[in-house]
């Protein structure tokens, strides 16, 4: 599916603290910082330099007409250029790595802090969220910061320099030029924030385009049934209308800027040409007083020149309104601090997930027991409520109910995902709290509704649980689960890529390869999320037989949707409303005829009318 | 040099952005020859912007040069005294005015022309800028409504087989990329050209040998630049596709968050995740060394030409073939000339991306659209429908029909029982003429379907489908989409007969809630019925549900036609489903297996028989 860019939040006013911690990042570089800020000194001292050489050949040589002298001058010239060359590639080079290391240790803090967040976090944070944060957002900040760096030091350089340079010269006409600098500055900054303005409205307009695009197409057939082309057309007619006004719009500010801030520049340089062409003509008169050609050719160059970093810097400041959405983005998703979080002395002891101290963990039979377990949202909902379960190691428990009646968040409970907000839960007796989540995990295996898979070879995702497992017991593990007849019939066998989560496998395939990862990590605690979606007759009996396999000798929760898999558990769980409805084997809750009885017998007749209708997916193509 | 930075930086993320979306792209061969076509198409009405523009550009230019001759020949007419410099036409009018004298004792009125002309350029330059921005605008939301119209009146089978994401993003970002081909690019040749030809035929006026010093290393700043963009971008796409690995490892680490914490694998995530971001920053790196190399020695390289052209000026002072205002002139054109010279290099490279999204663009348009029928008939809707040995199929190798005849009469109710591919879907869909029967006769009213012209066709036929589409806007507009002027009663009424109402009701803000992708997500039942209810606004006498009660319960799914058939007159009802008693009610049932109808009648007749029917209803039964 495609989704539709998000609009960027409007700010007012630029939050210093947010970027202050950015440029924390940039400090930590230091070398490159300061390889940068050195490199721009020698580039803006010589972008200020070449108007004096021009002024230097004029007053030297073209004015006494002699080229006496000109061959060192030319040299000298071009040695300047040639470093000014050399400095220019020095700070390109230097501002991009520090771009991209800016990019690289935001990236790299942020994606730590996602290893070490709780799910409460991912339940309310959208993956596409949490990936235009960590792409989009990380390459703007880290470009912002590196460039605007290069952008703000060289036009604050090269300005205040030249204005040094032409106050030298002649601090008097440098006084007259420089009467329009106030009010191109204002200028500048309210104009570019104007240009920021309709920018947006043009964004938000264009991503509306987008989302009628997508609904255009994904509901044409709607469209074509409800006979609605030509509504729907002018419709869209009307927002493409306005997207051209507010592109038009905003075109034409921009058009605006330029000119307007080159007209106020011309101004200055009118002035120059004026007052300092009256000191070359008659020193003695002139309010400016003796001017030389040479001088007045520098102060219309530095006049023409001088809009340019003014301009500049307006639009840092705009840029970083513009960004300042993002910037605060980043910041809130490090801040965020995981709500599950092992204890000071549980890490010393067992190691935390960077340093995991295996030797020191205890073995784990595989007993659980749910003491009193009340568990509620941050938001006040409540799922589960005094709930209290003891499974003995090897047991294989059921858990049946609709969808939110709290059959998942015992599974989230039990891996640790989330922890019990009033009650405890006991592995082997002991609080697992008392334990790290790691130690928990490692000892877990999990199979989702959905399967998930990772790109690389099959054999690198069976292994995933056990990255030093020998290809012996890779193949073992896929043997015990019925996988390996279909994995040989892949191109390269085990090695062959999966492509992005499993694209080119069948569902049936992904499920048997999830299976097999789990049987290589031989956990003791097994937790099953059932798919409701049928699969094809054989290969949904290839996973009954590695369901089967992988129940043996260990503890299970199963939240079951097959009646297959549930009759063959040792306790079936009806869960309703966060409690225990029903509990017994599949004979004893048939007898009493509960909610069992009728979830068992509604499904028995579908499963029956879809078999007996049989029939392949032609039409679904 | 501040024009430099922008430009690195643009370079790197716009690039950047776009080659991103284009590698998510499957590769596709380009299009080797431009569409010069739908070029003249798409232009159509916007000439006479792009002709103002590019006078705009050439006045802009013209004025933009005329500014350091204002300097020069202050230098040379004003306060050397020589007249060789000024142009011959020129002379009069200042002799005139009262020669040197005059602008010695007015210099102001130097100062005033050089803020006019400057004044002059920028307005020219606005001019072409406002021409190019009505231009390109303009296009695009010509192509946009054509393409968004033309991917409405394709055959539904060509959005059964497109990917959204592929049309979206070639609607979305390959328009983008013509436009503003048009607004920059386009403009930014044109400009390069103009400002080339008039600077070259000034300073070819004034000193032919100096203007050839002073523009020797223009040519090997262009070819180097088009040489060098073109290199590059291999590592542009290298960069790319180290941050497209990078996505992708983000991605599927987060979506699988659960695995990899169940399985405590997060030190090896962040391990792999840590080389990836690694390899991205290198290569990266990489290219941006190289854009270092290039921009610091073109910027060399065009500051030689200015150290040059000074330096020869000096020389010709001294031999008196040239004059103060000479070298002022050459040295401030040639520094006009290298940047736009430098930049060419890229717009000529980028030019090919344009040509690539316009023939992207017209593979969409080109693509047929639903043909009107040439007779124009107007049934009675209401009547008879009948397939006589009606055949289908998606390609000539599978029929999914396979020889269908049966002949619902005018007011009856007909249910359809089949497995999933055994063609019951494309039996309806072959009355709305969605797809064309490749063989047999179906008509309506005695009228063959292939003489009614789509609109009144779809228009009296309602359909709802299994998993119905909602648009994006409350819903009270998606139940009245078919009539907008319909009452909120009316509205409402429908929504009743559909069981929604009281659901719709319950919601924060009922009716005015916002439904689809950019609000709340309905329940697959809700769903339907809320499209149960958007069909009866339609008041079509021929209805179609296709398993369009699959994710209601079977109560609400009784009631819902039982207030249904209280409403109905005339006209044909289809039903599709596997309940046994939605089905028993029918005055017809057909039985679909493998594109035949192997068993039509009344439940009565069909129960007595031994076939597939019997079977499921006496599982059913046994439950119920």
């Amino acid at each position: 599916m495609y989704m539709p860019e998000e609009q960027d939040f409007a700010a007012k006013k630029i939050d210093w603290s947010v970027w202050k911690r950015l440029y924390q990042y940039a400090l930590t570089h230091r070398r490159l910082f300061v390889t940068v800020i050195v490199a721009l000194v020698f580039v803006a001292a010589f972008d200020i330099a070449y108007p004096l050489f021009t002024s230097y050949a004029i007053d030297h040589f073209v004015v006494p007409k002699t080229i006496d002298g000109l061959l060192p001058f030319a040299l000298l010239y071009a040695l300047m250029i040639l470093m000014q060359g050399a400095g220019v590639i020095t700070f390109i080079r230097n501002a991009g790595d520090l771009e991209m290391s800016i990019a690289y240790d935001i990236r790299q803090d942020a994606f730590t802090r996602l290893q070490e967040l709780s799910f409460s976090f991912y339940d309310r944070t959208a993956v596409g969220y949490i990936m235009a944060r960590m792409v989009s957002d990380t390459s703007r900040l880290s470009e912002m910061i590196a460039w605007s760096l290069v952008d703000v030091l060289w036009s604050l350089l090269f300005a205040l320099g030249c204005i040094a340079t032409m106050f030298v010269l002649s601090w008097k006409l440098a006084l007259i030029s420089l009467v329009v600098l106030p009010p191109l500055i204002f200028v500048s900054i309210k104009l570019q924030k104007l240009m920021l303005k309709y920018q947006r409205e043009a964004r938000k307009q264009n991503s509306r385009i987008t989302g009628a695009f997508n609904e255009g197409i994904m509901g044409a057939v709607t469209t074509k049934t409800l006979v609605r082309e030509q509504q729907n057309a002018d419709e869209f007619g009307g927002l493409t209308g306005k997207l051209k006004r507010a592109s038009i719009k905003s075109a034409l500010i921009s058009a605006s800027f330029f000119p307007i801030i080159m007209s106020l520049g011309a101004i200055g340089t009118g002035l120059a040409l004026t007052f300092g062409g009256a000191g070359v003509l008659s020193p003695e008169t002139a309010f400016v007083g003796a001017v030389t050609a040479g001088t007045l050719v520098a102060f219309i160059t530095y006049c023409t020149q001088l809009f340019d970093p003014i301009q500049q810097l307006a639009n840092i400041l705009a840029e970083m309104l513009g960004s300042q959405a993002s910037a605060e983005r980043v910041i809130t998703l490090m801040d965020t601090n995981p709500d599950v979080v092992d204890t000071p002395e549980t890490l010393k002891k067992y190691g935390g997930i960077m340093q995991p101290k295996p030797e020191n963990w205890e073995p784990i039979t595989g007993r659980v027991t749910f003491d009193h377990v009340t568990f509620q949202y941050k938001n006040g909902e409540r799922v589960l409520s005094d709930f209290s379960l003891d499974v003995a190691a090897g047991q294989t428990i059921a858990l049946v109910g609709e969808t939110g009646a709290g059959k998942s968040t015992i599974v989230n409970l039990l891996c640790r995902f989330y922890e019990p907000s009033e009650g405890r839960i006991l592995i082997d007796g002991t609080d697992y709290r008392e334990r790290t989540q790691l130690w928990l995990q490692s000892s877990l295996g999990y199979v989702l509704q959905t399967p998930h898979l990772f790109s690389g070879t099959i054999k690198d995702n069976i292994r995933f649980g056990k990255p030093d497992a020998t290809d012996e017991e890779v193949r073992l593990a896929a043997r015990l689960v019925h996988a390996e007849p279909f994995i040989l019939a892949q191109e390269k066998g085990y090695d062959t890529e999966i492509g992005e989560s499993g694209a080119r496998l069948s569902t049936g395939q992904k499920q048997l390869l999830s299976f097999a990862r789990v049987v290589l990590k031989d956990p003791r605690i097994f937790v099953l999320d059932e798919a409701t979606s049928s699969i094809d007759t054989e290969t949904e009996q290839l996973i009954q037989n590695a369901i089967t396999h992988i129940l043996k000798d260990r503890t299970s929760f199963i939240v079951a949707h097959r009646l297959s898999t549930i009759r063959t558990a040792d306790r079936i769980l009806v869960i309703r409303g966060g409690e225990i409805r029903e509990s017994g084997t599949h004979e004893e809750l048939l007898a009493i005829k509960g909610y069992y009885y009728d979830l068992y017998t509604q499904q028995f007749c579908e499963d029956r009318t879809a078999a007996s209708l049989g029939g392949q997916d032609k039409e679904d193509a | 040099m501040s024009k430099l930075i922008e430009t690195i930086q643009s370079a790197l993320a716009k690039q950047r952005a776009k080659r991103k979306k284009e590698s998510r792209r499957e590769a596709k061969p380009e299009q080797k020859k431009t569409n010069w076509r739908l070029v003249g198409e798409i232009m159509a009405g916007y000439r006479r912007y792009l002709v103002m523009a590019s006078v705009s550009v050439i006045l802009a230019t013209a004025f933009a040069y005329a500014v350091p001759y204002v300097t020069s020949f202050t230098l040379d007419y004003v306060i050397q005294g020589i007249d060789s410099t000024t142009p011959a036409f020129l002379l009069p009018l200042l002799t005139r005015l009262g020669g040197r004298e005059y602008f010695v004792q007015n210099l102001y009125v130097c100062g005033i022309c050089l803020f006019v002309f400057t004044g002059m350029n920028c307005l020219f330059t606005y001019l072409r800028r406002q021409n190019v921005a009505l231009a390109s605008e303009g296009v695009a939301k010509g192509l946009r409504d054509r393409l968004y119209r033309h991917l409405e009146d394709v055959p539904y089978d060509y959005h059964k087989h497109a990917s959204t994401g592929d049309l979206v993003q070639r609607c979305t970002s390959d328009v983008d990329t013509v436009r503003r081909f048009i607004q920059v690019q386009l403009m930014e040749i044109v400009r390069t050209v103009v400002m080339f030809t008039f600077a070259a035929a000034v300073m070819f006026t004034v000193n032919v040998k100096m203007t050839l010093i002073s523009m020797a290393f223009l040519p090997l700043l262009t070819v180097s630049s088009f040489i060098y963009f073109r290199y590059v971008r291999r590592y542009f796409t290298a960069s790319d596709e180290a941050e497209g690995a990078l996505s992708t490892m983000l991605q599927e680490n987060l979506t699988g968050m659960r695995v990899v914490r169940a399985f405590g694998q997060q030190k090896s995530e962040i391990e792999k995740f840590t080389s990836l971001n690694r390899a991205y920053r290198s290569k990266t790196l990489r290219l941006i060394r190289l854009l270092a190399l290039y921009w610091g020695l073109s910027d060399s390289v065009g500051y030689l030409q200015i150290a040059l052209s000074l330096c020869m000026g000096v020389i010709a002072v001294y031999h008196g073939t040239f004059t103060l205002g000479n070298v002022a002139l050459f040295t401030t054109y040639v520094a006009m000339l290298t940047w736009p010279v430098r930049q060419l290099g890229r717009i000529l490279a980028d030019m090919g991306k344009a040509a690539v999204s316009l023939g992207r663009l017209d593979e969409i348009l080109s693509a047929p659209v639903e043909s009107e029928p040439g007779k124009k008939l107007e049934p009675d809707m209401e009547g008879d429908i009948v397939f006589d040995n009606v055949c289908f199929g998606y390609d000539r190798y599978n029929d999914v029909l396979d020889g269908v005849s049966f002949t619902a009469q005018s007011g009856q109710t007909v249910a359809i029982l089949g497995a999933t591919g055994s063609g019951k879907t494309s039996l309806v869909q072959l009355l709305q003429r969605l797809y064309l029967r490749t063989a047999g006769r179906l008509t309506i009213g005695g009228v063959d379907v292939n003489d009614i012209e789509h609109g009144p066709l779809r228009r009296n036929i309602g359909i709802v489908l299994q998993e119905p589409f909602l648009y994006s806007r409350t819903i009270l507009e998606n139940i009245r989409i078919c009539d907008p002027c319909a009452s909120d009663e009316d509205v409402y009424r429908a929504a009743r007969t559909a069981s929604v109402h009281d659901v719709i009701e319950s919601f924060e803000q009922g009716y005015d809630t916002i439904v689809g992708e950019r609000g709340v997500t309905l329940s697959g039942g809700q769903q339907q019925r809320v499209a149960i209810a958007r069909t009866l606004m339609q008041k079509a006498p021929i209805l179609i549900f296709d398993d369009s009660m699959s994710a209601v319960d079977s109560e609400t799914d009784a009631a819902i036609r039982k207030s249904l058939l209280s409403l109905r007159r005339g006209g044909i009802t289809f039903l599709i489903s596997h309940r046994i008693t939605t089905l028993r009610e029918a005055d017809k049932i057909l039985v679909l297996e493998d594109g035949r109808v192997t068993q039509q009648g009344t439940h009565e007749q069909l129960i007595r028989q031994d076939g597939l029917y019997r079977r499921i209803a006496e599982i059913q039964d046994a439950v119920s």
